[in-house]
């Protein structure tokens, strides 16, 4: 009964909206609407569970005095005040939230995207290493779409912003239309084991 | 003097009067006849959302080669019975005599005004009757779907009751999947632990179904071998899922008091802010394996290089194309699109899983001769019109 009931749910809230996908009278699409709803409203009630379990766990660190607790201290104080702030003032504009998002949240993680930059050179240097035939191939590729997307590459040869575009259009969405495919189908055959019943394994079944 | 001054002022305006007179006429006599018996009707086996127009061409359209009356096209206005406003909504090319209405609303009542237009001047409107959009019973033009999920259906119920029989299923190898026991008892001999993210995406979102479904056979083997595991969560309803997986699979292995709820752990509600606490626990705990499964967007490669600056084995995998290249250059091992939904049922072996996989390579090969039949349909000018009605057309 404990795994039945849940995968019961699953059966019907899937078949539901599978259902209104097809047949678009009022009721069945108002009911599938207020499904989508429901998971908003327990997402927002889990959001409280978050919350808890961030705070113990780093309750638990300070109280431990683990290695780097200092930061965990940090870590609680902003997500109190963050959240106090908000829940007293608003998100509006020119409060004390819309502040500390702009003035520290933002820009750090702004910060972390930028860091992306230097990743994508150590990554590509890997990657585009001539070790064998298909990596050749792949730096070459490469070399010539990079080239192809700057005002340098028009200026060494004018047929190279072209070629770029034909790698993009023919080849690379080929391969991308290939795996979009390969991983459509294999989304509906999980939902469609989940619909079943037969796959369990996201419940802790398995 | 005057007098001459005069009677040149009015010859100017007599000449102008002519001229102005000749083009106002010459106009007026090219007079737009009007398009004719304008119907308004409901679109069949549709949601309710739309309405067809049709019309008889303007006789100047009609006989536009021979008379030499070429039209611009048709302006389509549209006014509801309660406002009675006719408001402009849409231009048609001349030789075309209908237009499909969309967007509409299924309690209201429509009616259209069609004129013909030629540079900067209209027919008189011809109006349609009233018309209202009417929700059906099925919607015509997802058949395509239907049928693909009909046939998809029967096939995973074939394969399955196959399996069921003791019919062997031929699956091929998948490495990346062949190395997470390798990966875990590697970090086990370094007494290490073994870092798994199921993606940055709520529970409603399938890649972190199957993340958490990978994540509960991880889970079972660091059990087995007594490993520790970190789950890194970012949404708080994969983190409820996510505890409850992973308690099942220590019970599961027989460890039940190995188990420590902050194993699964939320750790940021933010993109970013997730990719700086995973990054600690990477450079901190140093765990000897990294596996990534579910959906990633700009944060795979932020999380992988980390990863692969500390030494870990990566094993990733995701159904988003875009990150692959990153995985692909900075994981050992790389699940790609279809392999990520597999992995469960490679896993466990179980018939009725490894069913539902056969049947997905025989819905590959019905799309791909599907595929090809439309290459060469439309390559060679023949039937291309079923193939865009099939896959197209809305």
């Amino acid at each position: 009964m404990r795994r039945q009931f849940p995968a019961f749910i699953a059966f019907l809230a899937g078949f539901v909206m599978v259902f209104a996908f097809f047949v678009p009278k009022k009721g069945i699409v108002d009911f599938s609407q207020r499904l989508l709803t429901w998971v908003i409203i327990v997402g927002g009630f889990t959001l409280l569970l978050g919350i808890v379990n961030i705070t113990r766990a780093n309750l638990d660190a300070i109280k431990n005095k683990e290695k780097g607790w200092g930061y965990k201290v940090i870590l609680l104080f902003f997500l109190f005040v963050m959240a106090v702030s908000a829940i007293i003032w608003g998100t509006q504009e020119n409060t004390p939230y819309d502040y500390l998002f702009h003035n520290i949240q933002k820009p750090m993680m702004s910060t972390m995207f930028s860091i992306l930059a230097f990743f994508i050179a150590s990554a590509a240097y890997r990657a585009f290493r001539a070790r064998t035939k298909e990596a050749t191939l792949l730096l070459i590729t490469s070399v010539v779409v990079m080239m192809g997307r700057t005002p340098l590459g028009l200026f060494i040869w004018k047929k190279l912003p072209p070629l770029t575009d034909w790698i993009m259009a023919y080849p690379n969405m080929a391969v991308q239309r290939g795996i979009l495919i390969g991983a459509a189908l294999g989304a509906a055959a999980m939902s469609l084991r989940i619909l079943l019943g037969i796959e369990r394994t996201y419940m802790g079944k398995g | 003097m005057n007098l001459l001054f005069n009677s040149k002022i009015v010859g100017f305006f007599l000449v102008f009067l002519f001229f102005f007179f000749t083009k106002t006429f010459s106009q007026n006599d090219k007079i737009i006849s009007p398009p004719s018996n304008v119907v308004a009707k409901d679109v069949l086996w549709d949601d309710g959302k739309a309405l067809k127009l049709s019309w008889d061409l303007s006789s100047d359209d009609k006989d536009a080669e021979r008379m030499h009356t070429h039209i611009d096209g048709y302006q389509i206005l549209r006014a509801t019975k309660n406002d009675s406003v006719l408001k402009p909504i849409a231009f048609v090319d001349d030789n075309v005599g209908k237009y499909k209405d969309i967007g509409l609303i299924d309690t209201v009542e429509y009616i259209y005004a069609v004129r013909a237009k030629k540079k900067d001047f209209f027919s008189n409107l011809s109006f349609s009757n009233y018309a209202k959009p009417e929700v059906n019973w099925f919607r015509a033009d997802r058949v395509n779907m239907f049928v693909l999920l009909i046939v998809f259906c029967m096939s995973v119920i074939f394969y399955i009751q196959s399996a069921k029989k003791g019919k062997p299923l031929f699956i091929r190898k998948i490495g990346g999947l062949e190395a997470v026991e390798e990966a875990v008892g590697r970090a086990t001999e370094m007494g290490k632990p073994v870092l798994f993210i199921p993606g940055i995406q709520e529970i409603d979102e399938i890649q972190t179904i199957a993340g958490l479904s990978i994540l509960g056979k991880v889970a079972k083997i660091t059990a087995t071998y007594d490993t520790p595991l970190i789950v890194p969560i970012l949404y708080p309803m994969a983190l409820a899922a996510g505890q409850e997986i992973v308690r099942e699979s220590y019970l599961d292995a027989g460890k039940p008091e190995n188990y420590k709820k902050d194993m699964v752990k939320y750790v940021a509600g933010e993109q970013f802010a997730y990719v700086a606490a995973v990054g600690g626990i990477m450079l901190r705990e140093k765990p000897a394996a990294n596996i990534f499964m579910g959906a990633f967007y700009a944060e795979s490669l932020l999380l992988a290089e980390t990863g692969q600056s500390t030494g870990a084995i990566q094993i990733a995998g995701t159904a988003n194309p875009h990150q692959l290249p990153f995985f692909i250059a900075s994981c050992d091992y790389t699940l790609m699109g279809e392999e990520l939904y597999a992995a469960s049922a490679y896993l466990s072996k179980e018939p009725l899983l490894l069913g539902s996989l056969k049947a997905q390579d025989l819905m590959k090969i019905i799309l791909v001769i599907f595929i090809i039949l439309g290459a060469i349909s439309i390559t060679l000018g023949w039937g291309e019109k079923f193939f865009y009605k099939l896959f197209l057309e809305r």
